[in-house]
């Protein structure tokens, strides 16, 4: 699994606390705006999703995005997952940051649903980040990081096939 | 029986190394309980009253002879010599310690076996019809299918956080074992006019203390479409599912709040959008797949029945065998409720000596029910006094298969911290007392669940008679409740009025078995009279 490209402990920028960031591009620099408020104003481009909020709404705007905060207020609060893969589904490009609650045993999931920035809201302890993000030699099931799934590497699809 | 490739075990490897790493971070105290505890959950690993108690896997209740082996070694090295069949078709072991876990998956995974997604808020072990590939009246093997799903489902990055705990089932025939109506989802594979596969999904089925019968979303999806269609269900819940509350969680109040048409099409919605992102598995998998489920070598030609003049043996073939769909062959069921015994409890030498009889008897092939039994699925019926003996010899031969001393149980306040009340003392005086009275073989087909409180462990809003546990001003006391029923014909049960003391709830019963023999009518099971006379006449007999 790849390496952050920055975002390490002396990367500390302001806003949220970016610890680890899978992209390359300029950061966003102003503060995300709530769903409702984003949608009725033209100008924001930073948006920020709470659990509770539909990431469909989203969907007619995505060309104007550059950031996609979800909030985890508590991380076994799990519908930001369905909400980062709903906005890789319908081709946002943009960053998508997944914030709060965000813990070690979470990170390999929130990369798979298309999540390239992580703001937890308590440092992570970068070895076993390290570790977490490169848990799973294969995968089971499609998600949104092109990921050839087990059973398309079994059937001669990418990376190979055949049974082992 | 499925066979792991190397992606299998592979994912299976880095699970336990992932496991020992979170041990190891919880003991040095970087995680704390908070965070650990779902971690564990997601392996297995529950707290109880007086230790970790540890729930192993049986995807869709099949083992082999050598997995059957390894749950009767780790009953004897890491727990005090006995395993625990659940409900789920799983085994617990209710006394582990914390830091031999990940040694414990470790020994698992040699045999293809682990503990992931037993408990959590997680989609849960994939269970199904534990006559799958035997049964008679099957259009197919469920297993494959539950196979599949099981890969879905596994470390399924978008639904490893749900609102709540998620069970599937997945049934092939119109007789339903496996209480797939009471499931999250139930899935039953059936053929159309035209003769091909399709799979019925049904949606919002449950137990625990809002008990509800699940509704058909979706009478036909293509089995190429089966996971696709599988997702969208789980999105729509997961979008939606409260948090709010934990008791109103479930994907059956999600449903009944927004009502299953609505939810139906919001489904169908999300499935046509689904079905344009990939994440289907090729059919190639599929068929890969059902070749590990293709029928073991079948002696051809054998013709049926068997010498019935040892009566012992004549009263166990005709309540504890089941009709196989080739000739000569039966499915036995070994009861693992014995007289005054714990339901669903075996030694470790009665696990290793099924593991030997499953290997010997039946394909190397054995099932856990739900009804926490064990299957031998394959039987010749030639050799059927043979098996019998073996069986009565180690105190195996229990011949009550749906009798009322074939309690299901949940293990209650002797081990479970959430218990009102406990359940397996119950059980085994309720079974004591049809065994003294001798009525249990005239009473016939008689389903008797207990939990030990409103989660409904037990099934008991799906037992002919039903019994609950609650807390009375601190007291132990039992609810009972009557007609109640997990097959085709699923209903829930109904409470008959004040609840009882162990000793008062024993008698209750009883009773009510007494008024059903004086007033069936040929042919009847206590289900069927009580719902010909209905719950007044009961009443009169319990309270009157
Ligand atoms: S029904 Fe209640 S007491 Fe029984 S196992 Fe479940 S939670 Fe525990």
């Amino acid at each position: 699994m790849a390496e952050p490209i920055s975002g390490t402990d002396s990367e500390a920028r302001e806003l949220d606390d970016v610890q680890f960031r899978f992209r390359n591009d300029e950061m966003v620099d102003h503060p995300a705006v709530t769903v409702d408020a984003f949608v009725g104003q033209t100008n924001a481009s930073a948006v920020r999703i709470e659990p509770g909020d539909d990431a469909r709404d989203l969907l007619l705007h995505l060309d104007r995005i550059a950031l996609v905060e979800v909030n985890f207020p508590s991380f076994g609060d799990g519908r930001g997952y369905s909400a980062a893969r709903i906005l890789r589904e319908a081709g946002y490009a943009g960053e998508l940051r997944a914030v709060g609650d965000v813990l070690i045993d979470q990170l390999s999931h929130m990369r798979r649903c298309g999540f390239d920035s992580f703001a937890p809201a308590v440092r992570l302890d970068a070895t076993d980040a390290e570790r977490a993000f490169a848990t799973w030699p294969d995968v089971y099931q499609a998600a949104v990081d092109g990921r050839a799934p087990i059973w398309t590497l079994r059937h001669g699809g990418r990376d190979g096939g055949g049974n082992g | 029986m499925y066979q792991y490739d190397r992606y299998d075990q592979q994912m299976v490897d880095a699970r336990v190394a992932d496991f020992r790493d979170q041990v190891r971070r919880r003991l040095d105290g970087k995680l704390t309980e908070d965070q650990f505890k779902p971690l564990r959950l997601m392996n297995g690993l529950y707290l109880q009253l007086h230790a970790y108690m540890l729930r192993v896997a049986v995807p869709y209740g099949t083992l082999s002879a050598a997995q059957m082996h390894m749950l009767g070694t780790i009953a004897d090295k890491y727990d005090r010599g006995y395993g625990h069949f659940t409900t789920r078709q799983n085994i617990q072991y209710n006394w582990i310690r914390l830091e031999d876990a990940p040694d414990i998956l470790s020994e698992l995974s040699t045999v293809e076996m682990h503990a992931i997604q037993t408990s959590g808020n997680c989609i849960r072990n994939i269970s199904a019809d534990h006559f799958a590939g035997a049964a008679a009246d099957e259009v197919a093997d469920p297993r494959p299918y539950a196979e599949l799903m099981r890969q879905w489902s596994s470390f399924h990055p978008e639904f490893s956080y749900l609102p709540r705990k998620f069970k599937i089932a997945v049934i092939a025939s119109e007789t339903d074992r496996a209480a797939m109506r009471l499931h999250d989802i139930g899935i039953r594979i059936h053929k159309n006019d035209a003769g091909e596969l399709g799979a019925a999904f049904y949606v919002g089925g449950g137990m625990g203390r809002t008990p509800m019968i699940s509704h058909l979303v979706r009478e036909w999806v293509p089995l190429d479409r089966l996971i696709t269609y599988a997702e969208a269900c789980l999105r729509v819940y997961n979008r939606y599912g409260r948090r709010d509350n934990k008791y109103k969680a479930r994907i059956k109040i999600l449903l009944h709040e927004i009502g299953a048409e609505d939810y139906a099409a919001q489904v169908d919605a999300e499935y046509q959008h689904l079905l344009d992102q990939g994440v289907e598995p090729p059919f190639a998998e599929l068929e890969r797949i059902r070749t590990f489920f293709a029928d073991p070598s079948f002696v051809q030609g054998l013709s049926d029945g068997v010498d019935q003049s040892d009566q012992a043996f004549a009263a166990w073939v005709q309540q504890n065998t089941h009709l196989h769909r080739m000739h000569g062959y039966t499915s036995a069921t070994i009861s693992l409720k014995p007289v005054g015994g714990i339901p669903g409890d075996a030694t470790a030498a009665q696990i290793h000596l099924m593991a030997d009889l499953a290997k010997e008897f039946s394909f190397d092939e054995c099932r856990v029910t739900h009804a926490q039994n064990i299957v031998l699925p394959h039987v010749e019926q030639r050799r059927l006094y043979e098996l019998w003996q073996r069986l009565d010899a180690a105190g195996l031969a229990t011949a009550n298969l749906d009798n009322i001393g074939d309690i299901i149980a949940c293990p209650g306040l002797d081990y479970c911290s959430l218990a009102n009340a406990r359940a397996i003392p119950l059980a085994q005086k309720i079974s004591q007392r049809f065994a003294d009275n001798g009525k249990e073989a005239v009473i016939g087909e008689l389903k008797l669940k207990i939990s030990g409180c409103i989660n409904a462990c037990g099934h008991h809003h799906a037992g002919h008679i039903g019994i609950l546990g609650v807390d009375r001003k601190g007291r132990e006391n039992y609810q009972l409740l009557l007609g109640g029923s997990e097959g085709a014909d699923t209903s829930l049960g109904k409470i008959t009025g004040p609840g009882f003391d162990e000793d008062g709830v024993v008698d209750a019963i009883e009773k009510t078995t007494e008024l059903y023999l004086a007033q069936r009518q040929e042919g009847e099971r206590f289900l069927d009279t009580y719902r010909r006379i209905g719950m007044e006449p009961f009443k009169e007999v319990l309270y009157g």
